[in-house]
């Protein structure tokens, strides 16, 4: 339609070129590209240009961030979104969704391509080598390496969310808190803990995302570990039988989903550029529901069996062998679905992919946000005017007008609380709040007549 | 066998009434429209050339419902209506039986016989083919006039913006749109116009468009007698009935397709709702022609249940409406006048930057609340409206005013400094 920004990357600009900022920032980010790549062949090792591609990401991000939204007035930032390459499924996004597809089957199944040894590191996991040291004195593994690259993915993209949506509070402060979540708990203090030897804990990851929590060698290692050690597998449980029931309560599963989560902390900052991409068909939906409960039921399974097998020294459940269940969930769970389909397919499916159709944790938050939860988004009397922007930019592909035009409130098991509906919204309708579970509107359409509102048959 | 309706036009009047009608009957339901086969959200149509969202994502119903719910569709002209006969003639010269019609046949721009007005690049923004001959003629322009200042018109700037053209805005008031809003509002609008480095010409009309040799607009003259060079011209002066195919057929017309407080036009078994109907008497405080969203939806469902016998009387309840000027949300809710009568007093408060705005409107003698303007805010429909309901007076508003906020978690509150510059001057009144 638009050949001359048909290859823009600039998904929010409203301008179709690029202006000197943005280029520069490009400029250095692909200089930090050409690094990485340098360093996957092994042809670079040296803790200088290390450092180098430290400053040209962090630069040239920021850089590329203020080009974009600097001279724009606060607002809502989709002019073009429709056009562009990378966020329409053009070109770009294929070979982006390649690219990163490639990385993930790389750090699962192939790491020592990437350079992970034995003895030495070499290639890309090499090279971060001190970075590795310097936190926990040990050399760097593939997790390393991904944890330093998603992280910096959450802090750089990060700002240039809380950048658009700087009109914006509610985006402006989950946007701070996942920021805070990846990098000091989810980042930091694991490594630190790692370094001194204490068992690698990061205190937000609970089961059943962390799946691996209730496995024998795990509790075996806490139990192990002293009072620390207790006082994660406490906190671990608690997590999951108190705090995060009591917070759903309150605020719905967003306090996690779009607050908390590193997996939803990459999808709302790294992903924003694709989160119209999700399916908002009722087929799609339907395909949500058997998938994700199938994998929650998958998760239980698996954790009874690991329980089971823990205390009574039984692997063999009538035909279930529990070492082969997990191996099943970690490789088609835990690494093809959240990693290769869930961050690999962002540009072609939307960011949410896991979050959706496949995180257990979101599922268990879901059935409490439908049915015990003071959550809801309030749809504003009769001021929808049906123009789609909600369901549009609903990364979790919630029909939200669906609901909004009809003067219901939307109360999904699925919805993360992100805001985006809202803040896209031109009519103002859409607010997320808390209150009384029996005030919600389940029931519709609701109409605007006689000066009332009316549920009408 | 159930009867047949017929329903001329599938926008949200049309679409609104099959709908209804489905779940009040199990009439036959064909819907009959030119513009396109399936309904479309005709409030989106600047966020698909904008780019934030594309055709598809602006149509509030999957393909396949309309099967599902029987409601059949047929993409097709109306030539004539024979009401006598009970029958349509399309342009493709079938004719269609009804026992009952529905003509919801929308609107369509105004032009109002400028010398150029049918030339190439001239046009309005109404439906999905002016999308894409604006596509086609900004393609790759430098210059773009604007001519009317309504929600169309800046609509229609904000969309040519978005593709870096630059705008000439003419707006014959001389305040953005301040027939409908009081200046302060017009003020704030007119500023974000400025600032977002619109060539905007206030108090100026157009007078004639120029072209080249093969009809393509070059130019406009206004009516200050300058000319001012561009490549395409929106002409945004308001729509009116798209009534043209029943003037002759018997079915009383004036503006629009005269109906009664039923919706019921001269036939009994012929039905008006939407844009291109007019009240004979309009409720009191509202016009004659509603060209707004939601009154499409209420009238297409008060015919529905009027077709199937449950009678209904039209009514909207209290007026409201919103819009969005750029990145400036407006709501309004009751009667705000564009300018203060003798019996009413108003209170106008803006944030110190100038980004938010709050009028509250109310009754001199009795205190009683009228309306509102809400410029930046966004504010709870039902509190609103029960205000109105309840003859609630000024004070008492001002009071509750934090129970009507819609603004999301963590905006920050204005309701105290609005409380407390309300009480400085009208300290009479909250005592
Ligand atoms: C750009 C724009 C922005 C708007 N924004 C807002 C807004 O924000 N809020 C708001 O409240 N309102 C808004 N409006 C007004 C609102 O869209 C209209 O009031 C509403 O769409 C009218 O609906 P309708 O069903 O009466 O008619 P329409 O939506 O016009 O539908 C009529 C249909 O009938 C078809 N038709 C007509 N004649 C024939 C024939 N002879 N044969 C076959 N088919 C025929 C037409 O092709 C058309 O598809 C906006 C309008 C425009 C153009
Ligand atoms: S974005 Fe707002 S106005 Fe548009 S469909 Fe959604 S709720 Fe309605
Ligand atoms: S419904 Fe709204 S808040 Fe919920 S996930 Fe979708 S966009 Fe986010």
């Amino acid at each position: 339609m638009h050949p001359d920004i048909n290859l823009s990357i600039a998904s929010h600009s409203a301008t179709s070129s690029l202006n000197i900022k943005m280029k520069t920032g490009l400029a250095l980010v692909s200089l930090s590209l050409i690094l990485l790549f340098l360093a996957l062949f092994n042809q670079i090792q040296h803790p200088f240009l290390l450092i180098i591609f430290f400053i040209s990401t962090v630069a040239g991000s920021l850089l590329y961030t203020n080009g974009l939204y600097a001279n724009t007035t606060a607002g809502i930032k989709n002019n073009g979104v429709m056009f562009k390459s990378i966020s329409s499924r053009g070109a770009i996004a294929w070979v982006l969704g390649v690219a990163l597809t490639a990385l993930y089957i790389l750090l699962y199944w192939y790491p020592q391509l990437l350079g992970l040894h034995d003895k030495a590191n070499t290639g890309l996991i090499g090279f971060f080598d001190p970075v590795s040291k310097l936190l926990n004195g040990h050399a760097a593994s593939q997790w390393f390496v991904y944890g330093v690259l998603y992280t910096l993915a959450i802090i750089l993209l990060g700002i240039k969310f809380i950048y658009k949506y700087r009109h914006n509070a509610y985006q402006v402060k989950r946007t701070i808190s996942v920021m805070f979540f990846q990098l000091v708990i989810a980042f930091l203090i694991p490594e630190i803990l790692g370094g001194l030897n204490m068992p690698y804990n990061d205190f937000k990851n609970m089961w059943p995302l962390n799946y691996y929590f209730f496995y024998d060698w795990h509790i075996d290692q806490l139990l192990g570990s002293g009072s620390f050690g207790m006082f994660v597998l406490v906190w671990g449980i608690l997590s999951v039988v108190l705090i995060s029931p009591v917070l759903t309560y309150f605020y719905g599963k967003r306090w996690y989903c779009s607050w908390v989560c590193g997996c939803g902390g990459l999808a709302e900052t790294a992903g924003d550029s694709f989160r119209h991409l999700s399916s908002k068909k009722v087929s799609a939906w339907r395909i949500e529901r058997v998938l994700i409960y199938s994998v929650l039921f998958f998760a239980v399974l698996m954790t009874a069996l690991v329980i089971y097998q823990y205390f009574t020294k039984q692997s063999q459940v009538l035909f279930l062998d529990s070492f082969k269940v997990r191996e099943w969930y970690g490789f088609y769970i835990g690494a093809a679905f959240s990693g290769v389909i869930g961050v690999g397919f962002y540009p072609i499916l939307g960011s949410r992919v896991w979050c959706r159709f496949g995180c257990p944790m979101a599922a268990i938050l879901g059935i409490q946000q439908r049915f015990f939860s003071r959550f809801r988004i309030t749809t504003n009397g009769s001021q929808c005017i049906s123009c789609g922007n909600c369901s549009t930019y609903c990364e979790m592909g919630i029909d939200v007008r669906w609901y909004a035009q009809r003067g219901q409130d939307i109360v999904r098991s699925s919805c993360v609380g992100c805001g985006v509906c809202s803040a896209v919204c031109p009519r103002g309708v859409l607010k997320l709040e808390n209150g009384p579970i029996k005030t919600k509107k389940l029931e519709g359409p609701i109409l605007y007549q006689d000066g009332e509102f009316k549920i009408v048959e | 066998m159930a009867p047949k309706v017929v329903i001329i036009g599938n926008g949200i009047s049309g679409i609104t009434c099959a709908r209804h009608l489905r779940k009040l009957s199990n009439y036959d339901i064909t819907v009959i429209s030119a513009e396109s086969k399936y309904f479309f959200s005709r409030t989106a149509l600047m966020y698909i050339y904008m780019g934030h969202m594309k055709e598809e994502h602006t149509r509030p119903y999957e393909n396949h419902f309309w099967e599902q719910n029987r409601i059949g569709l047929l993409q097709k002209k109306v030539a004539t209506v024979h009401p006598h006969e009970n029958y349509i003639l399309l342009e493709s010269g079938e004719q269609i039986r009804y026992d009952y019609l529905v003509l919801a046949t929308g609107s369509r721009s105004n032009k109002f016989g400028w010398p150029g007005q049918d030339l190439k690049g001239v046009q309005g923004l109404y439906n999905l083919q002016d999308l894409e001959t604006m596509e086609q003629y900004t393609s790759g322009i430098k210059h773009a006039a604007v001519v009317g200042g309504g929600l169309i018109g800046i609509e229609t700037v904000e969309m040519l913006l978005s593709r870096n053209i630059h705008v000439h805005f003419l707006v014959r008031e001389n305040s953005f749109w301040n027939l409908v809003m009081p200046p302060d509002e017009s003020e704030m609008i007119n500023k974000l116009i400025y600032h977002h480095q619109v060539d905007l010409r206030l108090g100026t009309e157009l007078k004639e468009i120029k072209s080249d040799k093969e009809g393509r607009a070059t130019a406009i003259l206004t009516s200050k007698g300058d000319t001012i060079d561009c490549s395409f011209v929106a002409l945004t002066v308001g729509v009116s009935p798209n009534i043209d195919f029943v003037k002759n057929s018997g079915i009383h017309t004036d503006r629009g397709i005269i109906v009664d407080d039923y919706l019921q036009t001269n036939f009994k078994n012929i039905f008006a709702i939407g844009d291109c109907a007019q009240f004979k008497t309009p409720l009191p405080g509202r016009k004659p022609i509603e060209q707004v969203w939601y009154t499409g939806k209420i009238q297409g469902e008060t015919a529905a249940r009027n077709i199937v016998g449950l009678e209904k009387k039209y009514n909207p309840g209290h007026w409201f409406n919103s819009a969005k000027f750029f990145d400036l949300e407006y709501q309004t809710y009751g009667l705000v006048p564009a300018q203060k009568d003798e019996s009413t007093d108003w209170f106008w408060w803006q944030d110190k930057k100038g980004e938010k705005g709050l009028r509250l409107v109310w009754e001199k003698n009795t205190k009683i609340f009228k309306g509102l303007n809400a410029m930046g805010i966004r504010l709870r429909h039902e509190v609103c409206n029960q205000w109105l309901n309840n003859n609630t007076t000024i004070d008492i508003v001002v009071k509750e005013l934090s129970k009507a906020n819609f603004d999301p978690e963590f905006f920050k509150g204005y309701e105290k400094e609005f409380q407390r510059s309300f009480e400085v001057k009208y300290q009479y009144i909250t005592v």
